[in-house]
């Protein structure tokens, strides 16, 4: 059954996005993230245009978002005063990033700066995931090894304007949070990612927050920053398809449920091996379509340069 | 008074007798792009009326359907720095975003170049693209790029001999709509030719319009996008809750 997207402009399998929407579902349950970085270039796969599978990627996480922090919120694994300070970087970030994205639009560089940002980002976590884990688990068969510790002092403490957060138990200056909330509003804005994958990793490494708290803090941030994100598209733009949303998101609730139910059977370091080899193969295949020769050189868009 | 209306008769008799009209109908002028819409089939048919013997020379029927025209820019890859990446760019003043050719027979024999300027009915001839050659190197390497995308995703067709003519007077075609439809005004024109020479045109309009939800939500996204992009949001928070809760209820 075909079903037509009223601002994309073209009709699309019903099932098709059902499907996409369940399977990036059941991984964002499964793995825990919110599966923007899956959505997006799927869409981009079966010939939805950039600027439209952006923005409504970002109003896709936002959905996944909100299902997971209402778990995250009873269990008191939110710091709100983190949330808070990382989402005013964002909210920086992802107009500066909405703005930025129009400009490539109008220079006919989208589509090539969406994909390299996919591939370095995809690439250079997939990579760190993937290492982190073989050495955990190697620690794990071999019992008595050097236990690192989670919470060391770096530069990022000698920094001013500091702040106290307390469900964090941190004592430090607010700007390394702003700077690494606006580059997620950033990345949310021209890759139509919720940015978990880079917000997680820089929480726990760069910022020192407790494990607990991160997930929950994150999530927060993600909702208003993709929600802001969604709306700036859909203002500057109207590249937002609610048709395309709501089908995707259908599908995406769904199977985040049968994911979750599935990941409490594996081992966190056998996920995070699976996660990384994920995001190591869709690095890989946008990687591809950039090194091989096209079968199309030429692009057509309808309008004009400015 | 008698002997002038004579003479003016005997004097149109020859206009009168070259002249062979078309006389045509739609099988539906508009065309509604709901949510399920997965194309259409418009019938146009016809006839051709005489007011004299035929004369000599085969008659053939061209029939195009043209969506409504918009600037377009086509852009070309090439290799830098081991990546593809758009380089030259070629802006064309206007392309019909869908253009069917219908015809009775091979164009180049029942359709001078002289007509074709003069009517622009083959595709390259439907496209307005002055003053390409100074923006690329091979700047007519991009209008024949533009013409091969449209023609492989179905928007460009060509179908000769696909127009059935009997007893050279009654004539049908099948126009297929495909799915990817742009909303406009869509004009059928339909060339009736003798030795390579149009003998008469007439023009039909097709209304090809988003309708219902399609229009309710392509509207609103126009012209109050905020509350567009705040109702998306809405779906969204609604859709998120909404699985949560339901699946701890089913869990219970």
């Amino acid at each position: 059954m075909q079903i037509f997207l009223p601002i994309a402009d073209i009709s699309v399998n019903l099932f098709l996005l059902l499907g996409i929407g369940g399977v990036v579902g059941f991984l964002s349950g499964l793995f825990g993230v919110g599966g923007g970085f899956l959505i997006t270039p799927l869409l981009f796969f079966i010939g939805i245009p950039p600027a439209i599978a952006v923005a409504t990627g970002a109003n896709q996480v936002v959905a996944s978002s909100v299902s997971g922090v209402l778990a995250q919120v009873k269990r008191k694994a939110v710091d709100f005063p983190m949330g808070f300070v990382l989402l005013a970087g964002g909210l920086v970030g992802s107009a500066g990033g909405v703005w930025f994205f129009a400009r490539l639009t109008a220079a006919g560089q989208v589509d090539l700066f969406v994909q390299l940002s996919y591939v370095l980002f995809l690439g250079l976590i997939g990579l760190t995931m993937f290492w982190e884990s073989v050495v955990a688990l190697r620690r794990a068969n071999r019992p008595g090894g050097p236990i690192r510790r989670s919470h060391t002092h770096n530069w990022v403490h000698g920094l001013p304007f500091k702040m106290k957060f307390r469900a964090s138990g941190l004592y430090i200056s607010v700007l390394p949070p702003l700077a690494v909330g606006a580059l997620v509003g950033f990345l949310a804005a021209i890759m139509g990612v919720g940015g978990g994958f880079i917000m997680v990793p820089a929480m726990i490494y760069l910022l020192g927050m407790p494990t607990k708290v991160v997930i929950g803090t994150s999530l927060f941030q993600i909702i208003f920053v993709t929600a802001f994100t969604t709306v700036m598209h859909a203002v500057t733009a109207n590249t937002v398809d609610m048709m395309l949303a709501v089908l995707l998101i259908i599908g995406g609730v769904v199977g985040a449920q049968f994911g979750a139910q599935v990941s409490g059977r594996l081992k966190a370091e056998q996920l995070r091996i699976l996660l990384s080899l994920l995001v190591l193969g869709v690095a890989a295949k946008i990687a591809l379509d950039l090194l091989l020769r096209p079968s199309e050189l030429y692009t057509i868009t309808p309008g004009l340069l400015p | 008074m008698i002997r002038a209306a004579l003479l003016w008769l005997l004097s149109a008799l020859p206009a009168l007798a070259a002249s062979e009209d078309i006389v045509a109908g739609l099988s539906q002028n508009r065309v509604s792009i709901t949510a399920d819409f997965e194309g259409s089939e418009i019938l146009i048919y016809g006839a051709v009326r005489r007011t004299a013997p035929a004369p000599p020379g085969a008659l053939h029927v061209i029939i195009t359907v043209e969506g409504p025209s918009t600037p377009i820019t086509v852009r070309k890859k090439e290799r830098t720095a081991g990546i593809w990446i758009n380089r030259e760019s070629v802006q064309i003043a206007s392309a019909p975003s869908f253009y069917a050719i219908s015809t009775t027979g091979h164009l180049k024999d029942i359709l001078t170049e002289t007509e074709n300027l003069r009517h622009q009915i083959t595709i390259p001839r439907a496209i307005r693209a002055v003053g390409i050659s100074q923006q690329a190197r091979n700047a007519p390497e991009f209008l024949e790029a533009l013409i091969r995308v449209r023609a492989s995703d179905g928007s460009y067709r060509l179908n000769e001999r696909s127009v059935q003519f009997t007893q050279g007077t009654l004539f049908r075609s099948d126009v297929v709509l495909p799915a990817n439809l742009t909303e406009g005004l869509y004009v059928v024109r339909i060339f009736l030719t003798r030795d390579g020479q149009v003998v008469d045109r007439i023009e039909r309009q097709i209304n090809v319009r988003k309708e219902g939800l399609e229009r309710f939500l392509f509207n609103l996204s126009r012209d109050q996008p905020l509350i567009y992009g705040l109702l998306s949001l809405l779906i969204a928070v609604v859709a998120g809750y909404g699985a949560s809760a339901a699946f701890r209820l089913l869990k219970r």
